[in-house]
């Protein structure tokens, strides 16, 4: 018998459903996980007393019959949701001692339908990162290892990664800007989906880039993400740019036929000094597709090359924008002011206090792209890049594609530290697979496909018709049985 | 584009982040590092091509213009770093 807190979502469902176990066992086995994995730096704000609360409460609405799928789970919940009474400070100084008087949307759903939280989780400062070592907490782990080196469970969403692939909870929410859920996803082993932007609500999330800015979940199976999906979304009439659509159940998409499906294979993607390991493993994805009835075809995404660029000016600026609530005024930070100090003083040297290295780059990265005289030469070109971006894929959509296949990362996980002398850009590269589908504002999905020569896991990215998660989700589900991925870290922590 | 010390400390002061004189070399040669990254964008015709303003189309919903909430100046005021009276308190902006 597997320890409660190792079974997938799926399946603590139905054992849940059946009386084989109960809301609150499932959640003492994944509070004992967590406690046991403070070496993962996954958590950074733990709730075990909430969390006993609704496994009790789950218990009795279980008891009664008819319970929602996400009733008694346990989950991670990324530090970026705002949760009511909890710490929720986008693991940033700024926001230290936050604790709002709100609970975000896509949290108040997940707890409505009987969801346990265990705690927050870590992740890179605002969301803005790819290895999880801009958080004020220090870095997540990733649990794989293959020496005594520590490994980047990537980023944004680092902590979720890690806390899911180690079993430290059931599934856990990430959220996704430029590849937050699929790039930690695919360096920890696990399911990830950012869904259609306006699918979530994203009210109640703080904000990173929001036209950008899309929550989902991350998983141990493509099922479990089907099923936390649903749950996550739906319109919010406090969410403007929240879609109003009917919500289709996304597992019941799952029926593992794609026969007569075309999967185009985007020729710009093959970037001169891709790994050979990762250009192998994408030409199996496409293999594995064929074999299951797909028509496997080449397209062309002439703009792909500029979605990087393009990406960080688009980010930066609404980030600059975004973040210029953070004053010292309403909530979090202030810092000490000297004597003769003003409000300017106060901001300035709140936000060169509670802003990490790289949320200063970026918000002046934006200020600089949007102050006058550059607006039009950096900014508006890139937004009109972006038009040209999506269209590259509408016109593939529209010629009768329907999923394309990609890497998800361009290398396996990095040891933590190692890109620290790296310049910036060069870490913004980890994004260069994932950002192009933020812009065109796409579903996509990482699905783990098995481990490298050294033993780490390596992921591959299909992405979808907008709208269409359910279709995208069972061309997942295909390639996520063909490669029989089962492998488990081995636990050291 | 390269951006240098004098234009990395308008951005900052722009952006209200203090920032030591002695990092602003430093900083300049960060901004100017990744702005030459954007550069490869001025490779793409844009001819015609209209800025994006939104990734899905829709049209903004309406709703009848009417207070939903209110009422809550404790609630809105728990988290502030100094508080008095019912009001965020700021150092003094006029004289």
């Amino acid at each position: 018998m597997t320890n409660a807190n190792e079974l997938t979502l799926a399946d603590a469902r139905d054992a849940l459903r059946k009386g084989d176990l109960s809301a609150t066992d499932l959640t003492m086995a994944c509070l004992t996980a967590m406690d046991a994995g403070d070496a993962l730096g996954a958590y950074v704000h733990k709730t075990p007393e909430m969390a006993l609360d609704q496994a009790r409460a789950a218990d009795a609405r279980l008891k009664a019959g008819g319970a929602p799928d996400l009733c008694g789970i346990p989950l991670g919940i990324k530090d970026l949701f705002c949760t009511k009474g909890v710490p929720s400070q986008a693991a940033s100084n700024i926001l230290k001692g936050f604790r709002p008087e709100y609970e975000s949307t896509v949290t108040t759903k997940l707890f409505d339908a009987g969801a346990v939280m265990l705690g927050k989780l870590n992740m890179d400062e605002f969301a803005m990162g790819s290895s999880n070592e801009s958080s004020c907490y220090g870095p997540a782990v990733n649990p794989w290892r293959v020496d005594d080196r520590e490994l980047s469970p990537g980023g944004s969403s680092g902590g979720s990664a890690s806390a899911v692939a180690a079993d430290l909870c059931i599934a856990a929410t990430g959220t996704d800007t430029g590849g937050s859920i699929r790039q930690p996803a695919a360096f920890c082993g696990i399911v990830g989906i950012k869904p259609t932007y306006g699918r979530v609500s994203r009210w109640g999330i703080i904000a990173y880039a929001s036209s950008l800015d899309q929550a989902g979940p991350m998983t141990k199976s493509v099922r479990d993400a089907a099923i936390l999906l649903g749950a996550m979304s739906g319109h919010d009439p406090k969410d403007s740019t929240s879609a109003d659509l009917a919500v289709p159940d996304f597992e019941a998409a799952l029926t593992g036929d794609i026969r007569g499906k075309k999967i185009g294979i985007p020729r710009e993607y093959r970037l001169p000094g891709l790994r050979p390991e990762i250009e192998a493993l994408w030409q199996k994805g496409a293999d594995m597709l064929r074999d299951a009835g797909a028509e496997v075809v080449d397209i062309s995404l002439p703009h792909a090359k500029y979605a990087l660029p393009a990406y960080y000016v688009i980010a930066p600026a609404e980030a600059s924008s975004n973040l210029a609530r953070y004053d010292g005024v309403r909530y979090g930070h202030r810092a000490k002011l000297g004597a003769g100090d003003g409000i300017t003083e106060m901001y300035e040297k709140t936000r060169a206090e509670g802003f990490g290295a790289e949320v200063q780059r970026r918000i002046m990265i934006g200020t600089y792209v949007l102050s006058a005289g550059f607006y039009d030469a950096y900014y508006n070109r890139a937004r009109k890049v972006r038009a040209l971006i999506k269209r590259d894929f509408e016109q593939a959509f529209a010629a009768g594609v329907d999923a394309i296949l990609a890497p998800t990362t361009p290398s396996p996980a990095f040891g933590l530290g190692e890109m620290q002398s790296a310049n910036p850009v060069e870490m913004y590269l980890n994004d260069v697979f994932t950002v192009t589908l933020n812009l065109a504002g796409l579903p996509g999905v990482s699905v783990p496909m098995g481990l490298d020569r050294e033993g780490l896991p390596l992921g591959l990215q299909l992405i979808g018709r907008p709208w269409e998660e359910g279709d995208l989700l069972n061309h997942a589900y295909v390639l996520e049985r063909a490669a029989g991925f089962v492998e488990k870290p081995r636990k050291w922590w | 584009m390269s951006i240098d010390v004098e234009t990395a400390r308008r951005v900052a002061k722009l952006a209200r982040i203090q920032v030591d004189e002695s990092d602003l070399p430093a900083l300049a040669g960060e901004l100017s590092n990744i702005l030459g990254f954007m550069e490869q964008l001025n490779e793409v015709d844009v001819t015609g091509v209209e800025p994006m303003t939104s990734v899905t189309p829709m049209r903004l919903k309406r709703r009848a213009d009417v207070v939903t909430d209110g009422n809550i100046q404790e609630l809105v005021l728990k988290n502030a770093p100094d508080a008095r009276e019912g009001f965020f308190a700021v150092p003094k902006v006029v004289e």
